[in-house]
This record gives structure tokens, C-alpha cells and sequence, in this order.
């Protein structure tokens, strides 16, 4: 029965050559993406809802704990210590990038001699790596061989080289400093974008109508930027929400562990006290945030209504 | 008279723009440039701040020196890193285009259901997913191989490119594959023969993004390479950085930072137009 199942099957494709045919290759094609999100991306997310549920070390057997996890996590006070920290840097981070990428976007915008080196040079910082960054800036914070605090001593601004990673304020404004140095380049090219596609005429027939250049930026460029604005804010919140790199390079969480990010808090507790079912529970409450953010900043980008 | 004026004022404002720009050049390649020009100093200067940046004792490549002594040396980490990136750009490649064809060529089921699930993982930090991704490479025999981080960062990749090669081969005429397919091209040769000549920009671009995000990624590569033999860059000058070589030698550290940054300056100097294009094609969506 199998076997004249198995011979008479080829027939049938055959008739349906066209069609049937070459839908499956498409499929083929596809095949080896998809392979690799369901491996390394759909089992792994499932896993982290079962293992959340559990008690996992790295060694031994795990247990099935029910929502034990996500009690513990109430009460885990540097957890929401982290988030809130966290919390503060997104804000912190995003006004500060966009305060310094909207006046580069309007500068690159209007094309003069220049403009080209100008771009680019305000773009490197944001090609090389996050953490070719910190390795850089920890080397200029660094108190007796960097440059920051050796050049402020011999210039006299200081008693003595002050360290600014040794206390909470200088040294998270250094962190933002080397942010905003790394990452407004990147915004900058997100917001040019949304500016060249404004409608010269526009601005124009404002202008002959007598409007200043604040109420045609007001009036005109921040409405028809709205969807632009919205993806780079997107793009830097996400970001900021999933820092890491710099904390864990620059400050290593310090001072005091008063600069531990939420993915820094799932790092440690996940691969330096190797609770991974807890790390799994940390992870689930991360991506819940993530995702209502996303969903909140999706509605933000919808087309406006009316517009196509 | 009054015409003089103004193009008195608008010169005056064309400097003071000039001016305005230069400045703010040199704050942003500032720390660039002053990394490589101290990483040529000799290592007694490099230890001392970087007043002023260019080497004043003799120019010297010492540091590099140093650097290659601490742990498995420079060249190591330097192949595990160009090894995984170069993987990852031919990899996420084929892949990519192949899944770009699929998508935009043919009809099939489950296709707009596959495709927004692969967007969609765009969403999900991988941060979040770090252990059982570690626990599944360990499954399949690849835990702290570069080939399971490579397939790591080939996923991470697959919804932008595969978003840019759809929109590339959606921007081919369906005229041309019509007129090949009466020469007798099948489905493979159409896409190497014809297709790639056309949508070689997109393969460019997403190539380019491939490879910075595969040399620049730190937490999974921290997180997956525990062997020291198979660190990638970011993680072995993070090591040396904290101090785990014993004391902190700030001229390797400069030397490290440049070999990590020149790769990716160069190469986004080459590339930038393909740079900025896949950029925008994200934004514009």
C-alpha cells in the first residue's frame, strides 16, 4: 500500500507542473531562513517562557517551580533598581541625542560646500562598535592616563585630577556624553531623511506668506516629520532600553552598582550566578516592556489618516 | 549700495556657518584620530595622557607589540573576529538572497505568514533570549565554536536583509525573467545569471551591514565564547581593559581600539553611499 503510494505520488506534481510546482520550490527557497529563525530565534524564545517556570542551574537538574520565579522577582529590589536606572538613561540619553542630531540634520540638509565632509565626519563615531567606543572613552575618562582629567588638572580647572568614574553624577554624564558622541551621527542621517522629503514648495509658499523660520518649523517640518521622528525615537529608545556594552566596559556596573542596566541585572544573574531559570523570568518581563513599547511606537509610525 | 550689503551679511553668515561645521567635526573625529595617533607612541609615552596626542619621543609601533603579548596574542582574536564577520556577510548573503527571491517571486503557502514572523523578530531582543540560545548550540555541538556564533549572527541579520533583497527583486521588471524564461533559464540559473547582475546594490548593502554587525557585537560573543582561543576582538580587549593580563597597559588598549575601528572606517568610507541607502530604505518604510 505505501509502496504504490510512494511510486504513483510523482505522477502527480507532474499534471500540476505551473502551479503546484512552483510554489513548493518557493518554499525551498525560503527554507534555509526560516530554518534559522525557528532554531535561533522561535525555540529559543519559547524556552525562555518554559524556563522561567523553572528552577534551571547551569548543572543538574531542573525543577518545575510554577510562578516562584516571577514572585521573587517582586521582591528583587536591585532588579527594579536596575529598571529604574535603566528608565532614567533612555530619557536621559534620547533628549540629549536628539538635542544635538536635529540641529546636524538641519545643517547636513541644506545642500553647501562641504556638506559631504561634513556628513561623514559627523557620521564616523556611529560605524565603529559600541564597544570599540567604550574601550576608546574609557581609555580619555580614565583618570592618570586618559585626557579628560590630566587636561582639565594642567589647565588649572581642577585642584587635583579628579576621577570621573569614581562617583554617580560625572560618571553617567560621561556616559552620555560618549552616547551622544557615538549615536547622533546615526540619528542625524534617520531625521535628514524625513527632512528631504518635506516638499520645498512648501516651505516657500510659507515663507512668501511671512512665516518666520520658527513657526515654518513649527507649522511645517515637525507635522510632515512626525513618521520620521517617531522611527528614530523608536530606534533610540529600544536602544537605550538594551544598553549594555558601555556599562559593563566603562563603569562595570559601578559606582556602588549604581549604574547596572536591566540587561546587565539578566547577565549577571544569568551567566555570573548561573540562575538561568531566573534570568529566563527577568528576560520575560524585558521583552513584555519591549514589546508594549513597540506596539505603543507602531502606533506612533501608522500612516496619517486620510494620507496613503 | 544695499545689494553690497547683503552679500556682505550673507558672506559673514556662510563663514559663520563654515566655522560652526568645523567645529563640530572636530569634536566628532577628535577621539578617533587621537586613539591612532597614540597608539604610535612608545610605550613609555603612551602611558602618560595623551598631551598632546601625536607621539613627541619617536614614532614606534611598539604598542602593537605589547599587545600581541598579553593572552593569545593580537593575531588570534584579530582571526576570530575577520573569521566570523566574513562568515556571517557570505552566509547571511546566501541566505538572504535566496529568501528575497522566494518571497518576491513566488506564491506559496503560509508566505505572508513566514515572512511577517521573520520581520517580526526585528521586535525581540536578542539580549532576552541570550541562554537558550547558549543552551541550543550546546544541543546541536556547537556551543563555543565560532560556527554556532556565526549562525547567531547570520539570524540576527535575516530580517533586514531579507526585507532589502525583497524590495531589490521587486524592483525588477517581471519583462526580464519573462524573456530569459523563453530562453529556457530555470529557476536557478534565472536568479544567478539574471537576477544578481541587477540586484547587486542591495546584496552590497546588506553585505556591509553583515559585516560591521558581526565584528562589532559584543554581549553574545561574550556570553557564547568562553574558550579564551576563541575570543572575538571586543572580548579579548575587554579583558586585557579590566585588568585580567595583569596591569592595564593603556597604549595596548589604544592599539587594540584601532585595529577594532579602522576595519570599519575604511570600509564605510569605501561603501558609504550603499551605507546610507540601506539606511534609508529602513527609514522610508
Amino acid at each position: 500500500m505505501t509502496t504504490i503510494a510512494a511510486t504513483s505520488a510523482p505522477a502527480r506534481p507532474r499534471k500540476l507542473v505551473g502551479a503546484g510546482r512552483r510554489q513548493w520550490i518557493g518554499l525551498l527557497y525560503v527554507a534555509p531562513a526560516v530554518a534559522l529563525v525557528v532554531v535561533f530565534f522561535i525555540i529559543p524564545l519559547g524556552m525562555t517562557a518554559w524556563m522561567s517556570l523553572h528552577n534551571w542551574p547551569l548543572m543538574g537538574e531542573h525543577s518545575y517551580i510554577g510562578l516562584d520565579n516571577y514572585w521573587a522577582i517582586l521582591h528583587d529590589t536591585r532588579f527594579w533598581n536596575a529598571l529604574r536606572f535603566t528608565g532614567l538613561y533612555t530619557v536621559v540619553v534620547t533628549i540629549a541625542i536628539f538635542a544635538v542630531a536635529f540641529p546636524l540634520a538641519l545643517f547636513i540638509e541644506r545642500p553647501r560646500r562641504l556638506t559631504g565632509f561634513y556628513r561623514t565626519s559627523f557620521f564616523m563615531p556611529a560605524v565603529i562598535g559600541f564597544a570599540s567606543a567604550s574601550l576608546l572613552w574609557s581609555w580619555l575618562l580614565n583618570v592618570d592616563s586618559g585626557l579628560f582629567s590630566p587636561a582639565a588638572f594642567d589647565l588649572g580647572l581642577t585642584g587635583k585630577k579628579f576621577n570621573l568614574l569614581a562617583t554617580f553624577q560625572p560618571a553617567f554624564w560621561s556616559i552620555i556624553a560618549m552616547v551622544v558622541w557615538k549615536v547622533a551621527g546615526f540619528t542625524m542621517i534617520i531625521l535628514m531623511t524625513g527632512l528631504q522629503s518635506i516638499p520645498t514648495d512648501l516651505q516657500e509658499a510659507a515663507m512668501i506668506d511671512g512665516a518666520g523660520p520658527f513657526a515654518r518649523f513649527r507649522a511645517i517640518t515637525l507635522p510632515l516629520m512626525r513618521r520620521t521622528l517617531a522611527l528614530a525615537l523608536i530606534l533610540s529608545v529600544a536602544g537605550s532600553i538594551l544598553a549594555f556594552d558601555q556599562f559593563y566596559i566603562i563603569l562595570r556596573g559601578g559606582p556602588r552598582n549604581q549604574t547596572l542596566t536591566a540587561v546587565y541585572w539578566i547577565f549577571n544573574q544569568s551567566f555570573v550566578s548561573f540562575k538561568l531559570g531566573y534570568g529566563a523570568a527577568l528576560s520575560m518581563i524585558l521583552l513584555a516592556i519591549l514589546v508594549a513599547l513597540s506596539t505603543f511606537q507602531l502606533w506612533l509610525l501608522r500612516k496619517p489618516e486620510g494620507v496613503d | 549700495m544695499a545689494q553690497a550689503r547683503s552679500r556682505n551679511s550673507r558672506l559673514r553668515l556662510g563663514i559663520a556657518e563654515h566655522a560652526t561645521g568645523m567645529i563640530a567635526s572636530v569634536l566628532f573625529l577628535a577621539p578617533i584620530v587621537w586613539t591612532v595617533l597614540s597608539a604610535f607612541k612608545p610605550s613609555q609615552e603612551a602611558r602618560l595622557p595623551p598631551l598632546p596626542p601625536w607621539p613627541t619621543t619617536g614614532f614606534s609601533v611598539e604598542n602593537y607589540g605589547t599587545l600581541n603579548t598579553f593572552g593569545d596574542g593580537l593575531w588570534l582574536p584579530a582571526q576570530n573576529s575577520l573569521y566570523v564577520s566574513v562568515m556571517t556577510v557570505v552566509f547571511s548573503v546566501i541566505v538572504s538572497v535566496l529568501a528575497g527571491y522566494g518571497f518576491s517571486r513566488f506564491r506559496f503557502p503560509f508566505k505572508d505568514l513566514l515572512f511577517v514572523v521573520i520581520l517580526s523578530t526585528i521586535m525581540i531582543p536578542f539580549q532576552s533570549i541570550l541562554t537558550p540560545i547558549f543552551l541550543v548550540l550546546t544541543k546541536v555541538g556547537l556551543h563555543n565554536t565560532l560556527t554556532g556564533l556565526v549562525c547567531v549572527y547570520v539570524t540576527l541579520q535575516l530580517p533586514f536583509s531579507i526585507f532589502m533583497m525583497r524590495n531589490a527583486f521587486d524592483a525588477v521588471p517581471r519583462e526580464i525573467e519573462e524573456a530569459a524564461r523563453m530562453d529556457g533559464a530555470n529557476n536557478l540559473t534565472m536568479l544567478l545569471k539574471v537576477m544578481l547582475p541587477l540586484v547587486w546594490p542591495g546584496i552590497v548593502t546588506i553585505a556591509l551591514f553583515a559585516f560591521l554587525g558581526a565584528w562589532n557585537e559584543f554581549l553574545a560573543a561574550l556570553v557564547l565564547m568562553t574558550d579564551q582561543s576563541k575570543f572575538t576582538l571586543p572580548i579579548m580587549m575587554t579583558a586585557l581593559q579590566s585588568g585580567r593580563f595583569g596591569a592595564i597597559d593603556w597604549g595596548a588598549v589604544q592599539a587594540g581600539v584601532t585595529v577594532m575601528m579602522v576595519p570599519c572606517l575604511i570600509l564605510f568610507l569605501l561603501l558609504q553611499r550603499f551605507y546610507i541607502r540601506g539606511l534609508m530604505a529602513g527609514a522610508v518604510k
